[in-house]
Protein backbone atom coordinates (compact mmCIF):
# COMPACT_ATOMS: atom_id res chain seq x y z
CA UNK A 1 0.00 0.00 0.00
CA UNK A 2 1.36 3.40 -0.97
CA UNK A 3 0.78 6.76 0.55
CA UNK A 4 1.12 10.33 -0.68
CA UNK A 5 1.47 13.16 1.80
CA UNK A 6 0.13 16.60 0.88
CA UNK A 7 0.91 19.60 3.05
CA UNK A 8 -1.04 22.84 2.79
CA UNK A 9 -0.29 26.09 4.63
CA UNK A 10 -2.10 29.43 4.84
CA UNK A 11 -0.43 32.01 2.59
CA UNK A 12 2.12 34.14 4.45
CA UNK A 13 0.15 37.34 3.81
CA UNK A 14 -3.08 35.86 5.19
CA UNK A 15 -3.54 36.38 8.91
CA UNK A 16 -3.83 32.92 10.48
CA UNK A 17 -6.26 33.35 13.40
CA UNK A 18 -5.83 29.75 14.58
CA UNK A 19 -2.05 30.05 14.68
CA UNK A 20 -2.44 33.32 16.54
CA UNK A 21 -4.60 31.64 19.18
CA UNK A 22 -2.08 28.83 19.59
CA UNK A 23 0.87 31.19 19.99
CA UNK A 24 -1.14 33.01 22.63
CA UNK A 25 -1.69 29.77 24.57
CA UNK A 26 1.90 28.50 24.50
CA UNK A 27 3.35 30.92 27.11
CA UNK A 28 0.61 29.92 29.54
CA UNK A 29 2.21 26.45 29.57
CA UNK A 30 5.69 27.88 30.00
CA UNK A 31 6.68 27.69 26.32
CA UNK A 32 8.04 31.21 26.00
CA UNK A 33 10.52 30.36 23.23
CA UNK A 34 8.05 30.56 20.34
CA UNK A 35 7.23 33.95 18.86
CA UNK A 36 4.90 32.76 16.11
CA UNK A 37 2.74 29.80 15.06
CA UNK A 38 1.13 29.12 11.71
CA UNK A 39 -1.29 26.23 11.46
CA UNK A 40 -1.62 24.24 8.25
CA UNK A 41 -3.09 20.96 7.05
CA UNK A 42 -1.58 17.59 6.25
CA UNK A 43 -3.40 15.04 4.07
CA UNK A 44 -2.37 11.38 3.74
CA UNK A 45 -3.74 9.90 0.51
CA UNK A 46 -3.68 6.10 0.39
CA UNK A 47 -3.48 4.01 -2.78
CA UNK A 48 -3.77 0.24 -3.14
CA UNK A 49 -0.64 -0.19 -5.23
CA UNK A 50 2.66 1.62 -5.72
CA UNK A 51 2.89 5.38 -5.84
CA UNK A 52 3.62 5.84 -9.55
CA UNK A 53 4.50 9.17 -11.21
CA UNK A 54 0.89 9.21 -12.50
CA UNK A 55 -0.44 8.84 -8.95
CA UNK A 56 1.82 11.66 -7.78
CA UNK A 57 0.61 13.84 -10.65
CA UNK A 58 -3.01 13.08 -9.73
CA UNK A 59 -2.26 13.93 -6.09
CA UNK A 60 -0.76 17.24 -7.21
CA UNK A 61 -3.90 18.01 -9.19
CA UNK A 62 -6.14 17.06 -6.26
CA UNK A 63 -4.00 19.25 -3.99
CA UNK A 64 -4.43 22.23 -6.30
CA UNK A 65 -8.18 21.81 -6.93
CA UNK A 66 -9.80 20.41 -3.80
CA UNK A 67 -7.29 20.14 -0.95
CA UNK A 68 -6.24 23.79 -1.13
CA UNK A 69 -7.75 27.12 -2.12
CA UNK A 70 -5.10 29.15 -3.96
CA UNK A 71 -6.65 32.41 -2.73
CA UNK A 72 -5.73 31.70 0.88
CA UNK A 73 -3.42 28.66 0.87
CA UNK A 74 -0.23 27.27 -0.68
CA UNK A 75 0.44 23.61 -1.40
CA UNK A 76 3.81 23.26 0.34
CA UNK A 77 4.63 19.70 -0.69
CA UNK A 78 3.26 16.60 -2.40
CA UNK A 79 5.53 13.65 -1.60
CA UNK A 80 5.47 9.87 -1.49
CA UNK A 81 5.68 8.41 1.99
CA UNK A 82 8.08 5.47 1.98
CA UNK A 83 6.60 2.22 3.20
CA UNK A 84 8.49 1.46 6.38
CA UNK A 85 9.15 4.96 7.57
CA UNK A 86 6.93 6.56 10.13
CA UNK A 87 4.84 8.84 7.97
CA UNK A 88 4.74 11.60 10.53
CA UNK A 89 8.55 11.60 10.75
CA UNK A 90 9.02 12.06 7.01
CA UNK A 91 8.82 15.82 6.86
CA UNK A 92 11.78 16.40 9.16
CA UNK A 93 13.68 13.35 7.87
CA UNK A 94 14.02 12.09 11.42
CA UNK A 95 11.77 9.40 12.87
CA UNK A 96 9.61 10.49 15.76
CA UNK A 97 9.92 8.43 18.91
CA UNK A 98 8.39 4.98 18.65
CA UNK B 1 -45.08 49.09 23.02
CA UNK B 2 -47.51 48.54 20.21
CA UNK B 3 -48.14 45.09 18.78
CA UNK B 4 -46.46 44.41 15.49
CA UNK B 5 -48.70 43.89 12.52
CA UNK B 6 -47.68 40.89 10.42
CA UNK B 7 -46.68 41.64 6.83
CA UNK B 8 -49.43 40.72 4.40
CA UNK B 9 -48.24 37.63 2.55
CA UNK B 10 -47.56 37.69 -1.18
CA UNK B 11 -47.62 41.40 -1.93
CA UNK B 12 -48.72 41.66 -5.49
CA UNK B 13 -46.12 43.14 -7.81
CA UNK B 14 -47.31 43.37 -11.40
CA UNK B 15 -45.54 41.16 -13.87
CA UNK B 16 -43.78 38.87 -11.45
CA UNK B 17 -46.45 36.25 -11.03
CA UNK B 18 -44.93 33.01 -12.13
CA UNK B 19 -41.32 33.96 -11.33
CA UNK B 20 -39.64 30.84 -9.93
CA UNK B 21 -36.66 31.13 -7.62
CA UNK B 22 -34.69 28.01 -6.68
CA UNK B 23 -33.20 27.44 -3.24
CA UNK B 24 -30.49 24.78 -3.12
CA UNK B 25 -30.18 22.46 -0.12
CA UNK B 26 -26.78 20.89 0.55
CA UNK B 27 -26.12 18.41 3.38
CA UNK B 28 -25.73 20.73 6.38
CA UNK B 29 -27.63 23.70 4.92
CA UNK B 30 -29.64 25.43 7.64
CA UNK B 31 -31.44 28.42 6.17
CA UNK B 32 -33.07 26.95 3.05
CA UNK B 33 -36.58 27.15 4.52
CA UNK B 34 -36.11 30.77 5.57
CA UNK B 35 -34.80 31.61 2.10
CA UNK B 36 -37.80 29.90 0.47
CA UNK B 37 -40.11 31.79 2.79
CA UNK B 38 -38.44 35.09 1.84
CA UNK B 39 -38.97 34.25 -1.83
CA UNK B 40 -42.67 33.60 -1.21
CA UNK B 41 -43.10 36.78 0.86
CA UNK B 42 -41.61 38.74 -2.05
CA UNK B 43 -44.31 37.28 -4.27
CA UNK B 44 -42.52 34.56 -6.22
CA UNK B 45 -42.67 30.78 -6.23
CA UNK B 46 -39.90 29.06 -4.24
CA UNK B 47 -38.52 25.90 -5.84
CA UNK B 48 -36.58 23.49 -3.62
CA UNK B 49 -33.45 22.21 -5.38
CA UNK B 50 -31.28 19.33 -4.15
CA UNK B 51 -27.49 19.52 -4.37
CA UNK B 52 -27.17 16.09 -5.98
CA UNK B 53 -29.60 16.97 -8.78
CA UNK B 54 -27.88 18.43 -11.84
CA UNK B 55 -31.11 20.11 -13.01
CA UNK B 56 -32.15 23.57 -11.87
CA UNK B 57 -35.74 22.86 -13.02
CA UNK B 58 -35.87 25.95 -15.25
CA UNK B 59 -35.87 28.42 -12.35
CA UNK B 60 -35.36 32.13 -13.07
CA UNK B 61 -32.87 32.73 -10.23
CA UNK B 62 -31.08 30.72 -7.55
CA UNK B 63 -30.34 31.28 -3.86
CA UNK B 64 -27.51 29.40 -2.14
CA UNK B 65 -28.59 29.62 1.52
CA UNK B 66 -26.57 29.70 4.72
CA UNK B 67 -25.56 26.89 7.01
CA UNK B 68 -22.61 24.57 7.44
CA UNK B 69 -22.63 22.44 4.32
CA UNK B 70 -20.51 19.31 4.87
CA UNK B 71 -19.80 20.61 8.38
CA UNK B 72 -17.38 23.21 6.91
CA UNK B 73 -14.95 20.29 6.58
CA UNK B 74 -11.79 21.03 4.58
CA UNK B 75 -12.84 24.70 4.06
CA UNK B 76 -16.27 26.32 4.25
CA UNK B 77 -18.05 25.63 0.96
CA UNK B 78 -15.15 23.61 -0.50
CA UNK B 79 -16.96 20.29 -0.89
CA UNK B 80 -20.36 21.73 -1.87
CA UNK B 81 -18.72 23.53 -4.75
CA UNK B 82 -18.34 20.16 -6.52
CA UNK B 83 -22.02 19.15 -6.11
CA UNK B 84 -23.82 18.34 -9.38
CA UNK B 85 -26.19 21.28 -8.86
CA UNK B 86 -23.22 23.66 -8.72
CA UNK B 87 -22.06 22.81 -12.26
CA UNK B 88 -25.52 23.93 -13.41
CA UNK B 89 -25.34 27.07 -11.23
CA UNK B 90 -21.95 28.04 -12.70
CA UNK B 91 -23.29 27.62 -16.26
CA UNK B 92 -26.48 29.55 -15.50
CA UNK B 93 -24.59 32.32 -13.69
CA UNK B 94 -22.22 32.71 -16.63
CA UNK B 95 -25.33 32.99 -18.82
CA UNK B 96 -26.60 35.89 -16.69
CA UNK B 97 -29.05 34.19 -14.31
CA UNK B 98 -29.29 35.97 -10.94
CA UNK B 99 -27.54 34.00 -8.17
CA UNK B 100 -27.45 35.04 -4.50
CA UNK B 101 -25.07 33.38 -2.03
CA UNK B 102 -25.80 34.03 1.64
CA UNK B 103 -23.14 33.24 4.26
CA UNK B 104 -22.19 29.62 3.52
CA UNK B 105 -23.68 30.20 0.06
CA UNK B 106 -21.22 33.10 -0.41
CA UNK B 107 -18.40 30.77 0.63
CA UNK B 108 -19.58 28.23 -1.97
CA UNK B 109 -19.62 30.96 -4.66
CA UNK B 110 -16.00 31.91 -3.91
CA UNK B 111 -14.90 28.27 -3.91
CA UNK B 112 -16.69 27.88 -7.27
CA UNK B 113 -14.77 30.95 -8.56
CA UNK B 114 -18.00 32.79 -9.40
CA UNK B 115 -16.82 35.49 -6.99
CA UNK B 116 -13.22 36.40 -6.05
CA UNK B 117 -11.60 36.16 -2.64
CA UNK B 118 -12.32 33.74 0.17
CA UNK B 119 -13.49 33.60 3.76
CA UNK B 120 -11.31 32.59 6.70
CA UNK B 121 -12.00 32.34 10.42
CA UNK B 122 -13.17 35.54 12.14
CA UNK B 123 -10.16 37.55 13.36
CA UNK B 124 -11.36 37.37 16.97
CA UNK B 125 -11.94 33.57 16.66
CA UNK B 126 -15.47 33.73 18.08
CA UNK B 127 -18.76 32.89 16.46
CA UNK B 128 -20.61 36.17 15.99
CA UNK B 129 -24.40 36.61 15.96
CA UNK B 130 -25.88 40.12 15.87
CA UNK B 131 -28.12 42.56 14.10
CA UNK B 132 -25.65 44.10 11.68
CA UNK B 133 -25.77 47.51 10.10
CA UNK B 134 -24.59 47.65 6.47
CA UNK B 135 -24.11 50.36 3.87
CA UNK B 136 -25.35 49.58 0.35
CA UNK B 137 -22.44 50.49 -1.96
CA UNK B 138 -23.89 49.20 -5.23
CA UNK B 139 -27.62 49.47 -5.95
CA UNK B 140 -27.37 48.29 -9.55
CA UNK B 141 -27.05 44.53 -9.08
CA UNK B 142 -29.81 42.01 -9.74
CA UNK B 143 -30.31 41.66 -5.98
CA UNK B 144 -29.96 45.29 -4.81
CA UNK B 145 -31.65 47.47 -7.46
CA UNK B 146 -34.46 48.52 -5.12
CA UNK B 147 -32.03 49.92 -2.55
CA UNK B 148 -30.35 53.27 -3.08
CA UNK B 149 -26.60 53.75 -2.98
CA UNK B 150 -25.44 54.82 0.48
CA UNK B 151 -28.56 53.42 2.16
CA UNK B 152 -28.06 52.00 5.63
CA UNK B 153 -29.80 48.67 6.24
CA UNK B 154 -29.87 46.22 9.14
CA UNK B 155 -30.03 42.44 8.80
CA UNK B 156 -28.81 39.56 11.01
CA UNK B 157 -25.22 38.31 10.81
CA UNK B 158 -24.10 34.94 12.21
CA UNK B 159 -20.85 33.26 11.29
CA UNK B 160 -17.60 31.66 12.35
CA UNK B 161 -15.64 31.89 9.08
CA UNK B 162 -16.78 35.31 7.94
CA UNK B 163 -13.52 37.20 7.41
CA UNK B 164 -13.42 38.17 3.73
CA UNK B 165 -9.88 38.09 2.37
CA UNK B 166 -8.35 38.69 -1.06
CA UNK B 167 -5.01 40.03 -2.27
CA UNK B 168 -4.59 43.81 -2.57
CA UNK B 169 -4.83 43.77 -6.38
CA UNK B 170 -8.18 41.93 -6.26
CA UNK B 171 -9.46 44.31 -3.57
CA UNK B 172 -8.42 47.33 -5.67
CA UNK B 173 -10.21 45.82 -8.68
CA UNK B 174 -13.38 45.23 -6.68
CA UNK B 175 -13.33 48.81 -5.42
CA UNK B 176 -12.42 50.30 -8.80
CA UNK B 177 -15.15 48.43 -10.65
CA UNK B 178 -17.82 49.21 -8.06
CA UNK B 179 -18.18 45.54 -7.18
CA UNK B 180 -18.24 46.02 -3.41
CA UNK B 181 -22.00 45.74 -2.81
CA UNK B 182 -22.15 46.00 1.00
CA UNK B 183 -19.79 47.30 3.66
CA UNK B 184 -20.06 46.74 7.40
CA UNK B 185 -21.24 49.88 9.13
CA UNK B 186 -20.14 50.92 12.61
CA UNK B 187 -18.19 47.79 13.52
CA UNK B 188 -16.37 45.25 11.38
CA UNK B 189 -17.59 42.01 13.01
CA UNK B 190 -15.03 39.56 11.56
CA UNK B 191 -11.93 41.41 10.33
CA UNK B 192 -13.04 41.44 6.68
CA UNK B 193 -10.67 43.35 4.39
CA UNK B 194 -11.82 46.94 3.84
CA UNK B 195 -15.03 46.22 5.82
CA UNK B 196 -16.41 44.27 2.85
CA UNK B 197 -19.63 42.38 3.66
CA UNK B 198 -20.74 41.51 0.12
CA UNK B 199 -19.51 41.64 -3.48
CA UNK B 200 -20.74 41.02 -7.02
CA UNK B 201 -19.35 39.77 -10.33
CA UNK B 202 -18.66 42.14 -13.22
CA UNK B 203 -22.10 41.54 -14.68
CA UNK B 204 -23.95 42.22 -11.42
CA UNK B 205 -26.05 39.04 -11.57
CA UNK B 206 -24.07 37.09 -8.95
CA UNK B 207 -24.03 38.55 -5.43
CA UNK B 208 -22.55 37.03 -2.27
CA UNK B 209 -22.69 38.38 1.28
CA UNK B 210 -22.09 37.09 4.79
CA UNK B 211 -25.13 38.64 6.57
CA UNK B 212 -28.59 37.09 6.20
CA UNK B 213 -31.31 39.03 4.33
CA UNK B 214 -33.70 36.05 4.53
CA UNK B 215 -34.00 36.56 8.31
CA UNK B 216 -35.30 40.13 7.90
CA UNK B 217 -38.35 39.76 5.68
CA UNK B 218 -41.35 39.79 7.97
CA UNK B 219 -42.52 42.20 10.67
CA UNK B 220 -42.38 40.53 14.06
CA UNK B 221 -39.46 38.27 13.14
CA UNK B 222 -36.73 40.64 11.95
CA UNK B 223 -34.12 42.88 13.60
CA UNK B 224 -35.06 46.00 15.54
CA UNK B 225 -35.88 48.97 13.36
CA UNK B 226 -37.25 52.50 13.71
CA UNK B 227 -40.68 50.90 13.42
CA UNK B 228 -40.17 48.90 16.58
CA UNK B 229 -38.53 45.75 17.95
CA UNK B 230 -38.22 42.88 15.45
CA UNK B 231 -39.88 45.02 12.80
CA UNK B 232 -36.95 45.23 10.35
CA UNK B 233 -37.68 43.93 6.86
CA UNK B 234 -34.65 45.29 4.96
CA UNK B 235 -33.88 41.78 3.72
CA UNK B 236 -37.09 41.61 1.70
CA UNK B 237 -35.69 44.20 -0.73
CA UNK B 238 -33.09 41.64 -1.96
CA UNK B 239 -35.91 39.41 -3.13
CA UNK B 240 -38.14 42.14 -4.56
CA UNK B 241 -35.05 43.52 -6.35
CA UNK B 242 -34.41 40.26 -8.15
CA UNK B 243 -38.06 40.07 -9.18
CA UNK B 244 -37.89 43.53 -10.69
CA UNK B 245 -34.64 42.66 -12.44
CA UNK B 246 -36.38 39.59 -13.92
CA UNK B 247 -39.27 41.74 -15.12
CA UNK B 248 -36.92 44.23 -16.76
CA UNK B 249 -34.55 41.61 -18.16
Amino acid sequence: MGRVVVEVMPKPEILDPQGKAVVGALPRLGFTQFSGVRQGKRFELEVDGEVTPEILAAAQEAAATLLSNPVIEDVVSVTEATEDADVAGEASGAPVSA
Amino acid sequence: MSAIEPTPAATSVPGIEGARIGVITFPGTLDDRDAARAVRLAGAEAVSLWHADASLQDVDAVVLPGGFSYGDYLRAGAISRFAPAMAAVVDAANGGMPVLGICNGFQVLTEAHLLPGSMVKNDHLHFVCREQSLIVENARTAWTNEFRRGQQIKIPLKNQDGQFVADERTLDELEGEGRVVFRYDGWNPNGSRRDIAGITNDRGNVVGLMPHPEHAVERGFGPASAEGPRAGVDGLTFFTSVLSSLVHA
